[in-house]
């Protein structure tokens, strides 16, 4: 094996609230590799990269860069020895322009003045040197996802880097973007570069990755050539477990439609369509999947379904088990028998502070058997919220630790065993497993499949196109604010069709797309 | 209505509206800086006061205005230093900082003023000095602009050109950009080796200079004393003027030349057979009325984004 560039040594992080994120990890990268760390939310991964980026100090443990000795207290000092990384949220100002995010922290000056040629300069250079073409002057708010992350990888390479740290790059990204991605660290890695590539995408690891260290439960499971293992064994190694990639579905049997849309448009105040004559039904024990690249009206149709609607004008109808909600709010419809697990677990989905108690119990707390006059029924509010946090198997240290306190998976599962609990009748799914480890996720498509035998209607939007294929019973693709495509039978569809339809360059004839209505 | 309009279209009437803008205008400026790094000084009021007797202490002491002057600022600077010690030091709320900085400027002020002069009130008994007021040659001549712009107090030119200045800075300055920076995402400011703290402390500092410019003006300008509580919700009128002028250097200039406009107008109307306590809650009711426009704007500005799918 070549020479170590970097190697950490037993680093131990215990955070000031007494967990224990790495327990004596050890890792080590070679110069021109391309090196996964694998593992579930929680497994130490991310915490592992904070302290090889400054960010976070190790409570015990060393490491060296070149066989030298190195304290990293900054994330500054990452950068002067030649670390970048590229978050996953990312590190960008929003109104700034792309040139402007690239230099800060390093701004050329002319005068007293900030040299916003020279920036612009600095940028088309690194732009041309590594081939990865940006706008230099257009605002970061207004670019894609994808777009985003190219400015950041471009800023870390402005910034000298020569060990690029990806935090779950692909997360955010459609099928082409990954693609282009990958072609462009292959790129890098060829200019000498060294890249860590955080993901749990088992397939994506196999695809561009040379070394794969696997994590569990803080500790380091193995290091591999990534040639030499499969993708059941890293999966093995990471939860423990062989991981059921297919699901065992009943045969449908589907009831009533529960929610329908019908000709459903909307425009926003200056006339542009969001949304243009959708039309589908969710029937009872049916799961309705909808695929798409974000940003082409997936959010607005949930908004129009929870609520969104009112004071909104709007062509068409929506009704749900025959109401039409084009007038209700988000309790109204909810009151309807309808169940909503949002995006945004952190800002919708959940009230970071409050106790996961008071999270289980916020779309129910008004009913009569939870209250006794002004007062909550406290006895009962524990039982009912510890036997949920039970069946869900929330890891936690108890119903009264904030929510927030939880791992991504965690509360998650917190929120859908809310939405899942009250036995909707319709359940609007919107990335139900974003984010968080296969563990979880699993868990949630089985409490899917359980509430649909129950003969539950569900809408599951999803950009993980394993899960939308894998659990839906059709499945509708979104372009543009409209329905481009229809298919009945979603296992038997290759990520690849989907991928064209998701990017408009095919589109169903009319008729097709119309089934959607029925179903036939 | 008659009576009203001839004290308003006067030469008079545009020159005091510069004239109490002033002190606005200053602190308008420093919670401009200190919002845009994220950090909302509600303690301007308190530091302004603070700047104002210091200025009249000084330059009573040393027989001169300038060094006043400068000690004014220094105060400002001072107090602003020590808010920003505490709350980016220790973590103390910026909000409970401010307060205790404007409580601890109420009362101190008027202790420290008892020790000196042995006079609760005001600051008669010391021989503070007063800045110049500036004719502009040329411009001073011509009918209706020479009146309404020359004449008035260096520290009124000062605030104007400290517009531009702050507009540089913001905009044109890599101080500017980092303080943005800092204020719209901090971690992506401190991802690159920013530090938030330093910018923050910075912006603070600034804002007490500022401050204390307006401080400065009012008891060695507005007024030639000090009298307890001179400040009379300047600060807090200040805040609201950026809050309304939308965080753009610009915005804050023109909000607080309304509120200014307020404030001379409640001068101007004393001639006017209206009972003066109703007179002097004119800026305080500008004030209110104006953040309430402010609110209404931005709640529904936010309710649509909300309501209507558009919002993604």
């Amino acid at each position: 094996m070549q020479n170590a560039l970097l190697e950490m040594r037993a680093i131990t992080k215990v955070y000031p609230n007494g967990v224990v994120a790495n327990k004596a990890v050890h890792f080590s990268l070679c110069e021109g590799e391309i090196h996964a760390i694998a593992g579930e939310n929680g497994a130490g991964k991310s915490t592992l990269m904070k302290i090889m980026f400054g960010m976070e100090e190790p409570s015990d443990g060393e490491i060296y860069i070149r066989g030298e000795k190195v304290k990293l207290q900054s994330a500054q000092d990452a950068i002067d020895r030649g670390i970048g990384m590229v978050h996953q949220h990312f590190m960008l100002v929003p109104s700034f322009t792309v040139a402007e995010n690239m230099v800060l922290g390093m701004e050329p000056r002319r005068g007293l003045g900030f040299n916003e040629a020279e920036a612009i300069r600095m940028t088309e250079e690194t732009a041309r040197k590594y081939n990865l073409t940006v706008n230099p002057k257009a605002k970061v708010e207004d670019l894609t996802v994808g777009m985003k992350q190219k400015v950041e990888i471009l800023k870390a390479l402005l910034r000298g880097a020569k060990i690029l740290i990806l935090d779950e790059p692909t997360a955010v990204l459609t099928p082409q973007e990954t693609e282009e991605l990958f072609r462009e660290l292959k790129q890098l890695k060829e200019q000498g570069h060294t890249i860590v590539f955080i993901s749990h995408k088992l397939k994506e690891v196999k695809a561009i990755c040379d070394r794969i260290t696997i994590m569990r439960g803080g500790r380091t499971e193995g290091v591999f050539q990534t040639a030499d293992v499969t993708e059941q064994e890293i999966s093995r190694l990471m939860v423990g477990r062989d991981v059921v990639l297919k699901y065992d579905k009943d045969s449908p049997s589907f009831g009533e439609p529960m929610l329908t849309v019908q000709g459903l448009s909307v425009n926003d105040p200056q006339g542009k369509a969001l949304l243009s004559d959708l039309s589908f039904t969710v029937r009872a024990g049916q799961i309705v999947g909808i695929a798409g690249v974000e940003g082409n009206g997936q959010t607005q149709l949930i908004e129009a379904l929870t609520g969104g609607l009112k004071g909104v004008s709007s062509n068409g109808v929506v009704t749900v088990k025959g109401a039409d909600i084009r007038d209700s709010d988000l309790l109204e419809i909810r009151n309807l028998g309808v169940s909503y697990i949002p995006e945004d677990r952190m800002r919708q989905g959940s009230a970071g502070d409050a106790s996961i108690a008071d999270n289980l119990i916020s779309t129910r707390y008004r009913s009569k058997d939870m209250n006794k006059g002004i007062f909550l029924k406290g006895s009962k509010i524990s039982s009912l919220t510890a036997s949920l946090v039970e069946e869900f198997k929330v890891r936690c240290s108890g119903t009264a630790q904030p929510i927030g306190m939880l791992s991504g998976g965690n509360m998650q599962k917190v929120v859908v065993a809310r939405e899942c609990s009250t036995s909707p009748e319709l359940l609007i799914a919107e990335q139900p497993t974003r984010g968080v480890d296969i563990g979880a996720a699993q868990f949630i498509h089985q409490k899917l499949l359980e509430l649909r035998a129950a003969q539950c209607a569900i809408l599951l939007v999803s950009a993980d196109l394993n899960e939308i294929l894998e659990i839906s019973d059709s499945l509708l693709v979104m372009y543009e604010g409209q329905i481009v495509a229809y298919f009945e039978n979603p296992a038997a569809v290759s990520e690849e069709e989907l991928g064209l339809y998701m990017l408009g360059i095919q589109r169903q004839d009319e008729q097709d797309i119309r089934r959607a209505v029925n179903h036939v | 209505m008659n009576s009203l309009l001839s004290v308003i279209l006067t030469t008079d009437f545009a020159f005091s509206l510069l004239r109490v803008t002033t002190p606005i205008l200053f602190a308008a400026l420093g919670a401009l800086i200190s919002n845009r790094a994220g950090i909302i000084n509600i303690g301007l009021e308190g530091i302004m006061l603070v700047s104002a007797l210091a200025g009249v202490i000084l330059s009573a002491y040393t027989h001169s205005a300038w060094i006043g002057l400068l000690g004014a600022v220094l105060a400002g600077t001072m107090i602003a230093g020590i808010l920003a010690f505490f709350t980016l030091k220790f973590k103390t709320h910026i909000i409970l900082g401010g307060v205790a900085i404007n409580m601890f400027a109420s009362g101190g002020t008027v202790f420290i003023l008892y020790l000196l002069s042995g006079d609760k009130g005001s600051s008669t008994s010391l021989a503070s000095k007063v800045l110049p007021s500036v004719e502009i040659p040329l411009l001073k001549d011509i009918p209706v602009l020479g009146p309404i712009f020359s004449g008035h107090h260096i520290l009124t030119y000062v605030s104007i050109l400290s517009v531009f200045v702050v507009y540089y800075l913001l905009n044109r300055m890599s101080l500017g950009l980092r303080i943005r920076s800092v204020g719209e995402n901090p971690h992506a400011a401190q991802s690159v080796g920013v530090s938030v703290i330093k910018i923050q402390y910075t912006a603070l500092l600034l804002s007490g200079f500022f401050a204390g410019l307006g401080g400065a003006y009012m008891s060695m300008g507005y007024l030639s004393l000090f009298t307890r509580d001179m400040i009379a919700g300047r600060g807090w009128i200040a805040i609201a003027a950026e809050s309304m002028g939308r965080g753009t250097t610009l915005g804050t200039a023109l909000t607080s030349l309304l509120f200014g406009a307020a404030d001379a107008l409640s001068n101007a109307l004393q001639v006017l057979n209206i009972p003066a306590e109703l007179i002097a809650t004119l800026p305080y009711v500008a004030t209110v009325v104006g953040l309430v426009i402010y609110a209404v704007s931005e709640t529904r500005k936010k309710n649509r984004k909300l309501k209507s799918p558009l919002a993604k």
